[in-house]
């Protein structure tokens, strides 16, 4: 167990310092890279619980596609990093409140929470016993909450339709490949021969 | 004293010895690939190919590596000189950490995970910062280009390749690597090519995307972009990245025959007396081949033509054969317990 615990103050101490450097440094691009950091540790404590599915799915969609993403986005921006400093003392305010607030909200549900004896017992093993991580959560969200998880589905896929909706964008003038006139063209098309009388021209 | 050896220093000492077990031949077999591909290259446009250092050239590669070793390590003075660092350190480590869930016999795995197959897509997923930090962190237009470039493409070519992955895992019913390689035991017949030999092209080809290589080199067009993202790093960042780039098409190559090639399976019954990790090698050495033999071949393509085969032609048809797995496996009753 010696070496679960040094691999969890490990991973835990590194995404706390990663998250921290996260809001305080100063380049956005270090900002993210320090970002992904943060969830390959997270990805690193699920491990140690047990949930490797969830720990590859974090790695797969936040890591491997969502983070890549932002990266793209921060990279192409053009910051200037002295003029983004300047607003910082008037937006000081509004941030330490929202901050107290989510931070008094933590407090009461932290406070409130009690542990029943089954739920203590159910954390020792998160999957039951003699079932694999993925086939434990394949139950619980294809039975026990189909319809959940169906509607979610659904609800994301209209957000998709929506993004490609708004951004989609037919320009005038613009040339485009169409490969199956390509394929479709045939010598008739393209070619006439033509018999041309000596000395006449066409 | 004793449960301090026993319970951790010899099982760490195991470790170690297994890692370097893989990453040792790994590392020269990535040199001998520079060197096979040079002379398949060479074959193929009827030229000899490196033939001077050692007999038949066979040091080339070590004359090469030695080369980079030797040179100085530039960094550009306008280069973000921790992330310019870091990238080729990262791509080569990913190149090499994803070999421990590849099974090269029965029971020869270093880690046996229940989640082996969405380890090595993680990892691979993972590929892509490597080559975005160098893009960036060059300050270069150049590399900057063919690091945005590769970002979208590896990104583009990933999700063929997830769910190619999926149709295949329907019909193992695990994620197990070694599982999936037990399910196609019993000869050439029952390998997933045959069953799934639409998704077995469209993945060699997404393959050859995933891993920049040719006709798909776009990131590092030497016409266009001197080269891409790695056109300011020298020496041995530069071959950091050069080795993270071969051992990729290794690993890309391992998981194929895994997938498709039945691993470590003998093709013919009668033949399962040879060891089962020299099949498995065999078969890495056919699809690399398939990788030279591509690049020799084929002419670049155009980054709008790779875009449009990766999102319109390889995403709904990868789709399209998920779902009529699924359906035929529920409609046959066929679904693995």
């Amino acid at each position: 167990m010696v070496v679960q615990a040094l691999a969890f103050y490990l991973f835990a101490t590194i995404a706390v310092l990663s998250a921290t450097a996260v809001v305080t440094v100063r380049n956005p691009v270090h900002s993210v890279l320090l970002l992904i950091l943060t969830f390959f540790n997270a990805a690193g404590l699920f491990v140690l619980l047990g949930a490797e599915f969830l720990a590859m799915l974090l790695v797969v969609v936040y890591v491997g596609a969502v983070a890549v993403l932002f990266l793209f986005v921060v990279m192409m921006l053009d910051i200037n990093f002295v003029e983004m400093r300047q607003g910082f003392l008037n937006y000081l305010p509004i941030g330490v409140l929202i901050a107290v607030v989510l931070f008094v909200e933590l407090a009461f549900v932290g406070a409130g929470w009690t542990l029943t004896d089954e739920a203590v017992a159910v954390l020792a093993q998160p999957t039951p016993a003699g079932v694999g991580n993925v086939e434990a959560l394949g139950r619980l969200i294809y039975t026990d909450y189909a319809y959940i998880f169906q509607s979610a589905g659904l609800v994301l896929l209209v957000a998709m339709i929506g993004a490609i909706v708004l951004t989609l964008r037919h320009r005038e003038g613009v040339r485009r490949q169409k490969i199956s006139e390509q394929v479709k063209r045939t010598r008739a098309d393209t070619l006439e021969i033509k018999k041309v009388p000596v000395g006449r021209g066409i | 004293m004793e449960l301090l050896w026993d319970g951790y220093i010899e099982p760490l000492v195991w470790i170690v010895a297994k890692i370097l077990a893989i990453v040792v031949p790994l590392l020269v077999a990535v040199a001998y690939l520079t060197y096979a591909e040079r002379k398949v290259i060479g074959a193929i446009q009827l030229r000899k190919g490196p033939n001077v250092v050692g007999p038949f050239g066979l040091l080339q590669p070590l004359a090469d590596g030695l080369k980079l070793f030797l040179k100085e390590t530039i960094i550009p003075t306008s280069a973000n000189k921790g992330v310019f660092i870091i990238a080729p350190m990262l791509t080569f480590i990913l190149a090499i950490i994803a070999w421990a869930v590849i099974p090269f016999d029965e029971g020869m795995v270093l880690a046996d995970l229940n989640v082996g197959i969405l380890y090595l897509f993680a990892i691979s997923s993972l590929g892509v910062y490597g080559i975005v930090m160098a893009g960036w962190a060059s300050n270069s237009k150049y590399a900057f280009l063919g690091a945005l470039r590769s970002g979208a493409q590896m990104v583009s070519y990933e999700i063929s390749i997830g769910l190619i992955i999926i149709s295949v895992l329907l019909t193992t019913g695990s994620l197990n690597l070694s599982d999936i390689v037990r399910g196609q035991i019993g000869g050439v017949w029952e390998w997933n090519f045959i069953y799934h030999f639409p998704m077995f092209i469209v993945f060699i080809v997404s393959i050859l995307a995933e891993t920049n290589r040719a006709p798909f080199d776009l990131p590092e067009a030497e016409a266009e972009l001197v080269s891409g993202y790695n056109v300011d790093y020298s020496a041995m960042t530069f071959a950091l990245f050069f080795l993270g780039e071969y051992a990729n098409m290794i690993l890309m190559s391992g998981l194929c025959a895994v997938l498709f090639l039945g691993g470590w399976t003998a093709p013919l019954p009668f033949l399962d007396f040879i060891p089962g990790a020299i099949w498995f090698i065999l078969k890495i050495c056919f699809v690399l081949f398939i990788f030279l033999w591509v690049r020799a071949t084929f002419p670049r393509y155009r980054y709008d033509q790779l875009m449009r085969l990766g999102w319109k032609i390889f995403l709904p048809l990868s789709f399209a054969w998920v779902m009529l797995v699924a359906t035929f496996l529920v409609v046959f009753d066929k679904v693995p317990a």
